[in-house]
């Protein structure tokens, strides 16, 4: 089969899979978050940790909850780190440096997953099994837990609770995320992803050398790497090591794991505010930028620059060629769609419009689909904005599912479209004048811009891949990537929890033909607009001298 | 409700042309000028950036001369002057207006009744005095004595004088309006300063305007773009020197200006001040900028049935004979029956009898007419040759007719209730003569909806709103009248608490409301209205109780009320689309001629092939600066507005000012570009 034949299978493949799922997924997700009764297993949690299961909070509480769980989780995952020498299964890894422990305690706890580390040679298989797993696990109920909360506060009418923070965490971890990790993890098994205790051994090769094979726990890892749309690898290749990402059908499998949780949310939020259509519309524009993008960068990959590319009929450079080159593209456009970050092929090695699209793919704000929760709160936030304009066109105060956009609610909206930015290029900028940061690149050039731009654009957007070439382990890099990450994670959480209770104390508008219908295709196609135009666009200048110089040059 | 059943319907589609003030640049410019102070600006976000843009780019072309320095400089100032004409000129518009108001006002000297003076700015709330012909009414109050006629035209525009007397509905005054007849004792109501003329004159001069909730949501998301954007372009500087292509100041700063939306940021203020202006303009005055807002979030309109869906009375539609009488014997009757009846009803049959069955107007010598009286509960004529006739409510003809002995036909209940049934009102005609009393017939009388309103209100519910209408009228009439006008619902029986309960029940369902409403019993109601419109001739209670003032009085403005709020919004929506579409294609004049000197590949995005770099900057710079006066007039006008669905208006807007705003600057900067490339320094 020609490589575009399978690029094809694989999308349809993909696409057959995600309509299939996305049903059954989305209701369970909106039965989780709405049921009343708890588990046997999360009443221990909620006994455990004293909380009343029963009782619901406020915004600020429930932001309160969020925020001290989140510093929590870093200062152990940091102290983890710090002590993995004298903790079991260490493999005799010393403890880490404070300052890579710091930005990677900050990347697993923000769902960034950004690895300033090499991952076999770091972390002992108890830090990667205590720490980083479990932060998978919990940075992405997190997400889960602020997006709920936000589609409750579209929800809910004249009130000031928005749930409890605890119960929305404990679920998201029970019923979503452990089921289909152990689920996933036994299919990557199978595939022959590995799992084991041991830390490696030696084989000898077919010439007679010996080579180290390192071991670990990597499946049951690899699992919630992809579904928490988390990213951080077992080791420091990422899903283009032969132990992590086995074979083709592995990494497809993969990037289903990736893109499942996020598409099927917007049709729970649809059943959660009592109109499926609403769903529908959210998900026809995330579909429709992701369908766009990888066309976009497919294209770009397989269309070739040089002779030598030419040669070998796409550019292949960098290129698992395992996988082949369309696959590499899928697999690089959901990473960064996604807010993933995990990687088959290094996506500096991309062609620099494809490297361009995965950079956008990021900058739009990690909305379509986006991660494991903070997808749908970006994307709905964004239909906030989108709303506003285009419900004044109409002739009304606009509202958006019956909830009126006034001062407070644009205040909030226009806050959180600005954070990403800002963070991104105050940190871009900042790096490019000090010596610290730019001492850190290796190319020169565009070239050289485009690394220092994608790794903030990366660590703002809590995305966590990274266009490599960049020795991002030195203590500016370190701090001031912890802190876009940080930043980039929880002032918008901040915003939409704030939103969510303003929206919660509402009452609702009735819908009537004057109402602005906002599950046409008319509004999917506004909504795409406005993602493009009011967050994409405000990267042009700064691009236009890393990816587009070095493309069109 | 109260004295809107009897005030006759007043025409309310023309505006009054003498209101609209011809836009005058000459003192918009002037005005312009003076707002060139940065204290005034600050208001503005996006123009005082531009402001401050343009003191930078001056010194920097002071400091370093160049051509394209000092152009740049030119139309940086030039765009910060264009968007304080727009705001200058729609202030402009008022001005001339309470010029006049201010006539009005510089009234004189009060006498109380013990005949002691007073003057007019002294007169506290609870003053009385006394104005004779010929005086003008020294400060708003009700008239507590006396009828007088007066001429309210300083304030309404409408020369015809009106009557206001003690008591009632009609007791308010406004002060500026002048006595023609009689004298009256007024209590005055307003505080020295806060008479109605002198808020019109706050208002129509833009000077008590406070921004709307709306438009203060928009600066929001126009301030944080305007961040954004700043934030772009500040942080470019570094990356740019990093990459061996740094900026002037200048182009950045011009950058900066391209992008932020500069053309909504400078019309923002002027759309809100034309849309109170268009109210002015119909003669409606609104008393805060947030009820003009709400009027196009209105999703229930209460409308009273009387003057506003129907002509002021019934009329009579048919003629019915009972027993065997044919409808043409009836017609015969009751229009002999009818010819000394004055009363609308009365006259009706009359017309109705000539249109209908051709019997001329007579007059009957010595024909002696019968007048309706309450206990009678009827009224018609006795013949000179002995016949009787008479014309009443079922139940006091058929008793008339049996205590006279006669025959009430079987049929008779059928056809009356068949008429009541249809929401009309069947009138009983009976005659009495030597050959003994019989009922002749029936007189279907109706009320008849003003030609037009359907269509309106079919309108209305294409836009999502719901109309309900308020009578008197039992539910059955009521009903029929609203099927016919197509009338979402009706509140039957109503009584002030009714209409006051059915606006708190819309409103706790989350829907705004409007109505209308003039005597002293709508005030609660009025005042819990979202959009409550007093009408001009009612007590001052209701004027103080509702948020807008009709001078016209007539109910039906309330429709149009409706569609200048939603044109409002709409003008707003569609020029930040327009605005924020514009970037596109700055991008593409503006990044390609900072780089391309440093990577020439980025020639390629200079899809316009503008000549120079030098050209391209300021051919975009030019652009936004004149699209902003280009629009002046579409913000001042407000954009087309067609009642529509949601679905259909948003379409024709995205496409007109979505669409239109990504092509149009490419058209717009390549123009520029062509007249820009052929100045020396530049190409």
């Amino acid at each position: 089969m020609s490589s575009t034949a399978a690029g094809w299978l694989q999308v349809a493949l993909l696409v057959a899979a995600l309509a299939a799922v996305h049903r059954p997924l989305g209701d369970w997700l909106a039965r989780v978050f709405s049921a009343e009764r708890h588990w046997r297993a999360e009443r221990l949690v909620y006994r455990a940790v004293g909380v009343d299961a029963d009782s619901e909070q406020r915004w600020p509480t429930y932001l309160r909850s969020v925020l001290a769980f989140s510093l929590v989780s870093v200062l152990f995952l940091y102290l983890l780190q710090r002590v993995q020498q004298w903790l079991p299964l260490g493999n005799g890894r010393p403890a880490v440096e404070p300052g890579p422990a710091w930005n990677t305690a900050v990347s697993f706890v923000t769902n960034t997953n950004w690895q300033g580390y090499a991952g076999e040679s770091t972390m002992g298989h108890l830090v990667q099994m205590a720490g980083l797993a479990v932060q998978n696990f919990l940075s992405a109920a997190v997400g889960l837990a602020v997006a709920v909360a936000l589609v409750r506060g579209f929800a809910r009418t004249r009130t000031d609770r928005l749930g409890n923070a605890w119960v929305d965490v404990t679920r998201a971890v029970t019923r979503v995320l452990l089921p289909l990790a152990v689920l996933s993890a036994v299919v990557l098994v199978l595939g022959g992803v590995v799992q084991t205790l041991s830390a490696g051994t030696d084989a000898t090769t077919l010439a007679g050398g010996t080579q180290f094979l390192p071991g670990g726990p990597v499946a049951s890892q690899e699992a919630v790497k992809q579904l928490g749309t988390n990213g951080g690898g077992f080791f420091n290749a990422n899903s283009a090591h032969p132990f992590e990402g086995p074979s083709a059908w592995v990494s497809l499998f993969q990037v289903l794991l990736m893109l499942v949780i996020p598409f099927s949310l917007p049709r729970a939020f649809g059943r959660l505010v009592g109109d499926r259509r609403q769903g529908y519309a959210v998900v026809g524009v995330m579909a429709t930028l992701a369908a766009a993008s990888l066309a976009l960068t497919s294209w770009a990959q397989a269309r070739a620059g040089g002779a030598a590319l030419q040669l070998a009929g796409a550019a292949t450079e960098g290129q698992e060629v395992r996988f082949g080159g369309p696959l590499s593209a899928l697999f690089g456009t959901a990473t960064t769609l996604t807010s993933t970050g995990a990687v088959n092929a290094m996506h500096d090695s991309f062609t620099p419009a494809g490297g361009l699209l995965t950079m956008a793919n990021m900058m739009l704000g990690e909305v379509a689909p986006g991660g494991v929760g903070s997808g749908l709160y970006g994307m709905l936030v964004l239909a906030v904005v989108a709303v506003f304009v285009a419900g004044l066109m109409v002739g009304r105060t606009p509202e958006y599912l019956g909830k009126k956009l006034g001062r407070r609610e644009m205040t909030l909206a226009s806050l959180y479209v600005l954070t990403t930015p800002a963070v991104v290029l105050a940190g871009t900028a900042l790096a490019m004048s000090v010596d610290a940061g730019r001492s850190s690149m290796l190319a020169e050039g565009p070239h050289g811009l485009s690394e220092v731009l994608y790794a903030f654009t990366s660590a703002g957007n809590n995305n966590g891949s990274a266009f490599a070439g960049l020795n991002a382990n030195t203590p500016f890099w370190n701090t001031a990537l912890g802190l876009a990450m940080a930043f980039g994670r929880f002032l918008p959480v901040v915003l939409v929890l704030a939103l969510a209770g303003r929206l919660a104390a509402q009452g609702r508008t009735p819908a009537t033909a004057g109402t602005l219908p906002t599950h046409r295709p008319l509004f999917v196609g506004l909504l795409t607009a406005v993602v493009l135009v009011v967050v994409g666009l405000t990267y042009l200048p700064a691009l236009s001298l890393g990816p587009i110089a070095e493309g069109l040059s | 409700m109260t004295a809107v059943l009897d005030r006759p319907p007043v025409p309310s589609d023309p505006p009054p042309t003498a209101r609209r003030a011809a836009v005058d640049w000459g003192p918009a410019l002037a005005g312009a000028v003076r707002k060139l102070d940065p204290r005034g600006l600050v208001r503005q976000p996006v123009v005082f950036v531009v402001w401050v843009g343009s003191v930078l780019s001056t010194v920097l072309a002071a400091l370093d001369p160049s051509v394209f320095g000092w152009l740049i400089a030119v139309w940086l100032w030039l765009t910060v002057l264009f968007a304080n004409v727009a705001e200058a000129v729609a202030e402009g518009r008022g001005k001339a207006q309470a010029a006049t108001l201010r006539q009005a006002r510089t009234t004189t000297v009060a006498v109380r009744p013990d005949g002691s003076e007073v003057s007019a700015a002294d007169l506290q709330p609870g003053d009385t005095v006394v104005v004779v012909a010929g005086q003008v009414v020294p400060g708003d109050g009700d008239v507590v004595e006396g009828i007088a006629s007066v001429d309210e035209s300083a304030i309404t525009g409408e020369s015809a004088p009106v009557i206001r007397e003690s008591g009632g509905d009609r007791s308010a005054v406004t002060g500026g309006t002048t006595v023609l007849s009689d004298r009256i004792v007024v209590r005055i109501t307003s505080r020295p300063g806060e008479t109605f003329v002198d808020r019109m004159i706050a208002l129509v001069e833009g000077a008590a305007r406070q921004r709307t909730p709306n438009e203060v949501a928009l600066n929001i998301l126009l301030s944080s773009l305007t961040i954004v954007f700043l934030l772009a372009v500040v942080t470019l500087q570094p990356i740019a020197v990093q990459a061996g292509a740094g900026q002037s100041t200048t182009v950045l700063i011009a950058l900066v200006v391209c992008l932020i939306s500069t053309t909504i940021g400078a019309l923002l203020s002027a759309i809100g001040i034309a849309g109170m202006d268009r109210l002015v303009q119909r003669n409606v005055l609104a008393m805060s900028g947030r009820a003009v807002e709400a009027a196009g979030d209105v999703d229930t309109l209460l409308l009273d049935k009387t003057g506003t869906i129907t002509l002021g009375n019934r009329q009579a539609a048919a003629f019915i004979g009972v027993g065997g009488t044919s409808d043409a014997e009836v017609a015969d009757a009751a229009q002999l029956a009818s010819l000394a009846d004055g009363t609308p009803e009365g006259r009706s049959v009359v017309v109705l009898a000539r249109t209908a069955y051709g019997l001329p107007e007579r007059s009957v010598a010595d024909a002696v007419p019968v007048p309706f009286t309450a206990q009678t509960r009827m009224s018609g004529v006795d013949l000179p040759d002995g016949r009787r006739l008479r014309k009443g409510a079922a139940g006091a003809v058929q008793a008339w007719v049996r205590s006279l002995d006669g025959a009430v036909p079987r049929d008779v209940a059928e056809v009356v209730d068949g008429i009541a049934g249809s929401g009309g009102t069947p009138l009983l005609l009976a005659s009495a003569d030597a050959a003994g009393a019989r009922v002749l017939g029936v007189v279907h009388l109706k009320d008849v909806v003003k030609p037009g309103m359907a269509e309106r209100f079919a309108e209305l519910r294409r836009m999502g709103i719901r109309t309900v209408m308020v009578t008197g009228d039992n539910e059955r009439t009521a009903r029929a009248i609203a099927a016919e006008a197509g009338i979402d619902d009706v509140l039957a029986e109503a009584t002030p608490e009714d209409k006051l309960a059915l606006i708190q029940r819309e409103q706790a369902g989350g829907r705004l409301v409007a109505m209308t409403g003039d005597g002293t019993n709508d005030a609660p109601a009025l005042a819990q209205a979202d959009v409550g419109v007093a009408m001009n001739t009612g007590t001052s209670a209701a004027k103080e109780a509702g948020n807008m003032v009709d001078l016209d009085s007539d109910p039906t403005k309330l429709i149009e009320i409706v569609a200048i709020g939603k044109q409002l919004l709409i003008t707003r929506g569609s020029l930040t689309t327009f605005s924020i579409a514009n970037d596109l294609a700055k991008y593409f004049a503006i990044l390609p001629a900072m780089f391309a000197g440093a990577f020439p590949g980025l020639d390629r995005l200079n899809v316009m092939r503008l000549a120079s770099p030098e050209s391209a900057i300021l051919s975009a710079v030019v652009f936004n600066a004149l699209v902003i006066v280009a629009l002046v007039p579409l913000a001042l006008r407000g954009v087309r507005y067609r009642p529509s669905s949601a679905s259909a208006m948003l379409r024709r807007n995205l496409l007109v000012y979505g669409l239109g705003g990504v092509a149009l600057p490419f058209a717009g900067i390549k123009l520029i570009d062509l007249l820009v490339s052929l100045l020396p320094g530049i190409a």
